[in-house]
């Protein structure tokens, strides 16, 4: 199970990457793996104003869904389209190809409250992961 | 008769390997508080000939549908049923099985649900449709909670000519969530002037609901309604329509019309009246829906080699995995009732279907045209119907239902009274392809009779 | 397969010789232009044309694609279709909570005298007193049975039961002036019961379960408070177990005017025993198509028959089956009704089945029928524990759950055993449910089982086990004898293909 260095994390199994004052988000390895094979991804439509914590769109597999959390506050700017037609991508590519949101950060200060790779992966470590 | 799997002997046994000394050492977890003092206040036992000749004492006071003609609808209709549709459903390997929750051995039910689903979409034109829900007027409720949940708006218009019983059950379903309104009526149908004011001069409407042909048998205009529906902007509320499928053997899918849901119940269809129940409900819609349907779905699968099968799909959606945040509750829906369906449209394919939509519509008018011809009888509203039509009557309805029934064995129709108490005298008349010509004159000649008497 | 002396006898050997493996066909590859099945009676009136009949705009123009076969075709498709079916008659159905029992043969004909599953439902009252004492009759010795006082027979299914238990919820505070929001439901509850909660417009609050599975009485005491509405409890819980502390949870909802409702989907452990009404339950809900051996249907049609306290009989839905003198007659006034719940008078093909069995058992046999269900159930959970431990292995009611975590070590998980259990000629348990039992596999045998059968089962799942342990790929790659192989449900959800289309050569 992958955790890049370079990437934050969140409790709810969140990724986060910063690009200047935008920044990229999807879910990470251990949340592909744990749901099984993904079916469908809701995501919200460009433009959308997000608090950190809310529910922004959802992840289905096969039985089970589990909601999306804004891992900070922000604005969306794209989603990753290519999830519609082709949601395995999260499966195969969590970090990649399986991006799902880019937004432009609102309070800079909030990243710093996302976890390391190294707490993130002590997290999993502790729930079996 | 008994039909537990030991005896008490084989029980004795069995306890002895559990380590029980007794029953009772099992009903530890049961508080004496709570235990049942005295033996439940039921009867004695009965043996299957007991049972036949209770059951069969019932029946003898009821009317006898093989003797009695019938000319009574108002939403469930005496349509003929090919033997075959009983003889399939008869299969304990279809109606002992339970849902098809482990694919690879409920092919069966789930090849039928994904056939049962496909004619639906062909009847109504829509993309997609479940597997079945209990009957169609708490599927026209569930499809005005999928219109609230697409549109976030939360009115809803019934047209004048949905059943009352739809009505009434579509009230209990969405009160305290959904506020419902009354479209003007105009000659028993849709006042589509009217409608398209209303839907003007309110933007939080989520849905119409109009049911075609209506509780008259009147045929609505479908054509002017989903105009009037469809020009409320970009986002119109949706129109939902609650169609009779056999009539759809003759009229235009609902999904012409620009219909996003059209439900309905597939009693005619091969299921007898059975006092009203079971029946199923149908659900269809369009596909952008899909995640709001409610109620199962089966899709196409295939196993590693490349064998076609089906399995339930999206039950995400569902109770038992999104709970509080389902689309809906339903579970257990009415798969068999599908299945009869499903057997009873193969048996007719389109053009049977036609047929049997046809005679209806000739048989009624017929009716109709005799029944017109007596003093005092007349037509209540003008323009097309289909199976079923209301006259008013110069005595009372009911009064004159009995008296048909007593003079020649006849159910002449549904009194009217009986939804509103100020139309005493109208009678609603259903006629369909089962009925024959002399059976229709016998009717004629039997109101004549009573009205007179 | 390798090894034959491994392979128990009923095993692939056997199937596989009654069926060979294939795509499953739909009777839209059977249709042939101008086939026909049934033929329609040409009415001998005069009429008008159709086309005068209907106004042109409201035509079909285009006929739907409806299979074209004859009777033979369709008879020999469905029953071909028929064969791919697990059920009742043909093997144990174990599945935890939808108590699967034999479907006696008696109340088919029944249901089909014609004077009982003919009639329409408009008749007038004095044509159907028969019908209406029917089920004046079962309401009357289901309330008894539940011991509580009033029934209404509308509900549809199980999950209908609940909606009609919540608007009565709703109409009782509503009358006594309570702003009422919350309903308490334990976490190993079935996933109606909130989303029932969420429908009927009130706030459904998980209530954590004690280790031993049963609500934590404590914990519930704490969040009770003003607004309660009441409480959703399933008793026996979906763990098997009788809900010890129900009347000192009653007592304390009932306290700040909550009401009880209890979901019934397990009275199979209960007849003669004890009854709701005894528990202090003011509103149960019964699945016909369970306890009282209405035939499943492949997915319905059911009944969940709902029994109240009299302080909600006021309440329930119209039209309600009264008594006057010898006759009966349909109520429907009744100023406080919740309204109509069913368009006629509930599923009365499947109350009538059920009626039939509750008089061919009367009171000893319904007692009988529970203590065989406890006995099986508990004679099935000694030999299963050994192998796939169950969560609380005291004594169960009448059903059980195994927890089946040791077999991911060897990466198997319960779905693979389920599908492995199919080879063997089983229908699978209940798997991943409830929630609060990792990989759980939730087992009920019901009465109707012999102890050979029971046996059987517990020796297919000891060789199951074996299996995992020495040849885990055979366990997760099952089914093997089954007509498809193990279908792909993610794929499936993907593509979405939930109808037949018409082939692109028949459009040419």
């Amino acid at each position: 199970m992958e955790f890049p260095e370079r990437l934050r994390y969140t409790k709810e199994h969140e990724w986060v990457r910063v690009e200047g004052d935008e920044v990229v988000f999807g879910i990470t390895d251990f949340a592909q793996d744990q749901l099984g094979d993904i079916v469908y991804i809701e995501l919200p439509e460009p433009g959308a104003s997000l608090q950190r914590m809310d529910a922004f769109g959802s992840v289905e597999a096969v039985k089970t869904v589990t909601d999306l959390y804004a891992p900070v506050s922000c604005e969306v700017v794209a989603v990753n389209e290519a999830l519609t037609d082709d949601p395995a991508r999260v499966n195969n590519s969590p970090y990649g190809d399986g991006w799902m949101v880019r937004a432009k950060l609102g309070d800079a200060a909030q990243l710093d409250e996302l976890l390391s790779a190294e707490a993130y992966q002590k997290l999993v470590a502790e729930l079996g992961g | 008769m008994s039909y537990i799997g030991h005896t008490r002997e084989e029980e004795a046994r069995m306890l002895g390997e559990i380590g029980a000394r007794s029953f009772e050492d099992l009903l530890e977890q049961v508080p004496a508080a709570q235990r049942m003092t005295a033996p439940l206040d039921l009867g004695p036992p009965l043996t299957e000939t007991e049972l036949r000749r209770y059951f069969a004492s019932l029946a003898a006071r009821t009317y006898d549908p093989n003797a009695v003609v019938s000319f009574l609808g108002a939403g469930i209709y005496d349509h003929a049923i090919p033997a075959c549709v009983d003889h399939l459903a008869l299969r304990s390997e279809f109606y002992t099985a339970y849902t098809p929750y482990q694919a690879e051995v409920s092919q069966g039910t789930l090849a039928v649900s994904f056939e049962f689903q496909t004619m639906i979409c062909e009847l109504t034109g829509l993309e997609v449709a479940n597997a079945s829900m209990y009957d169609g007027a708490s599927a026209a409720a569930e499809a005005l909670l999928l219109a609230r949940g697409a549109t976030r708006a939360s009115k809803v218009l019934l047209a004048p000519g949905v059943s009352p019983r739809t009505r009434a059950v579509i009230t209990t379903h969405l009160s305290g969530q959904m506020e419902i309104a009354q479209v003007p009526e105009i000659e028993g149908r849709v006042d589509v002037a009217a409608l398209r004011a209303a839907l003007c001069g309110d933007e939080d409407i989520a849905a119409v609901l109009v049911q075609q042909p209506n509780f008259y048998g009147l045929l609505e205009p479908m054509d002017a309604i989903g105009a009037a529906v469809s020009a409320m902007g970009e986002k119109p509320p949706h129109l939902v329509v609650s169609a009779d499928p056999v009539s759809l053997g003759v009229l235009a899918p609902p999904a012409q019309w620009g219909a996003q849901t059209v439900v309905g119940d597939v009693q005619p269809l091969g299921t007898p009246a059975q006092f009203g129940g079971p029946t199923a409900g149908y659900f269809a819609t369009r596909r952008t829906h899909i995640r709001r349907l409610p109620g199962r779905l089966v899709a196409e699968a295939y196993d590693a080699a490349g064998r076609r099968g089906f399995t339930l799909t999206l039950q995400t959606r569902e109770q038992h995995i999104r709970r509080e945040k389902a689309t809906s509750n339903i579970c257990t829906n009415s798969a068999l009732i599908a299945l009869r369906a499903t057997v009873y449209l193969a048996m007719h394919g389109a053009e049977g279907l036609r047929q049997v939509a046809a005679a209806c519509m000739r048989g009624s008018h017929y009716a109709l045209s005799r029944l017109e011809r007596i003093a005092g009888v007349e037509r209540i509203y003008p323009g097309a119907f289909f199976r079923e039509f209301a006259v008013r009557l110069p005595i009372d309805a009911e009064q004159l239902v009995g008296r048909v029934r007593d003079v020649a064995g006849i159910l002449a129709g549904v009194p009217l009274s009986r939804f509103d108490p100020t139309r005493p005298r109208d009678l609603l008349v259903a006629v369909t392809e089962t009925r024959s010509r002399t059976e229709i004159d016998a009717l004629v000649e039997a109101v004549r009779r009573s009205i007179s008497a | 397969m390798t090894s034959q002396g491994e392979t128990p006898q009923w095993d692939e050997t056997r199937r596989s010789a009654d069926h060979a493996r294939g795509s499953v066909a739909l009777i839209f590859d059977k249709s042939v232009p101008g086939h026909r099945g049934a033929r329609v009676p040409k009415l001998d009136v005069e009429s008008p044309p159709l086309a005068e009949l209907v106004p042109e705009a409201l035509c079909r123009q285009e006929p739907p694609h409806l299979p074209e076969v004859t009777e033979p075709e369709v008879v020999r498709h469905y029953i071909r279709l028929s064969l791919l079916n697990h059920h009742v008659d043909r093997d144990l159905y174990p599945l935890g909570s939808c108590t699967m029992k034999y479907n006696p043969k008696i109340h088919e004909d029944l249901a089909r005298l014609p004077g009982l599953g003919g009639i329409h439902p408009d008749a007038p009252e004095e044509s159907v007193q028969g019908i209406l004492e029917l089920l004046w009759c079962f309401s009357r010795d289901l309330a008894a049975l539940l011991g509580l006082d009033a029934v209404s027979l509308h509900p549809s299914a199980g999950a209908q039961g609940e909606t009609l238990g919540m608007k009565l919820f709703r109409a009782y505070h509503d009358r006594q002036g309570n702003q009422k929001q919350t309903i308490l439901i334990p976490d190993s509850a079935h996933g109606t019961n909130p989303a029932s909660v969420a429908r009927c417009g009130f706030r459904p609050r998980q209530i954590p379960s004690q280790r031993d599975g049963r609500i934590d009485l404590a914990a519930l005491c704490e969040v009770v408070d003003a607004d309660t509405a009441g409480i959703m409890v399933t008793n026996p819980s979906t763990l098997g177990l009788f809900e010890k502390d129900l009347g000192a949870i009653a007592e304390r909802i009932h306290a700040v005017d909550g009401l009880v409702y209890m979901d019934g989907a397990n009275l199979n452990a209960l007849m003669g025993i004890t009854r709701p009404g005894d528990m202090a339950v003011d509103v149960v809900h019964v699945n016909l198509h369970k306890t009282f051996t209405s035939p499943h249907g492949g997915g319905g049609p059911g009944s969940g028959a709902v029994a109240v306290d009299k302080k909600l009989e006021p309440f329930l839905p119209v039209p309600l089956i009264v008594k006057e003198g010898e006759r009966f007659r349909l109520a429907s006034d009744r100023p406080l009704s919740v309204g109509r719940l069913h368009p006629y008078y509930g599923n009365t093909g499947v109350i009538l089945r059920a009626y039939a069995y509750m008089l061919s058992q009367g009171a000893e046999g319904l007692a009988a029928v529970t203590r065989a269900a406890i006995v099986n159930a508990n004679y099935l959970m000694k030999k299963v524990h050994p192998i796939f431990p169950v969560a609380n292995p005291e004594t169960c009611m009448h059903e059980f759950v195994s927890s089946l975590a040791w077999t991911r070590n060897h990466g198997v998980k319960n779905i693979d055993v389920a599908k492995r259990l199919l080879d063997y000629g089983f229908h699978a348990p209940t798997v991943s449910f409830p929630l609060i039992v990792p990989d759980a596999f939730m087992v009920e045998p019901t009465e109707t089982e012999t102890r050979a059968t029971l046996d059987r089962f517990a020796e297919a799942l000891s060789k199951i086990a074996s299996e995992i342990r020495e040849d885990p790929e055979r366990v997760t790659s099952a089914p093997h004898s089954t007509y498809v192989g193990r279908l792909g449900e993610a794929e499936a959800a993907r593509t979405l293909k939930v109808r037949w289309t018409v082939p692109e050569q028949r459009h040419a």
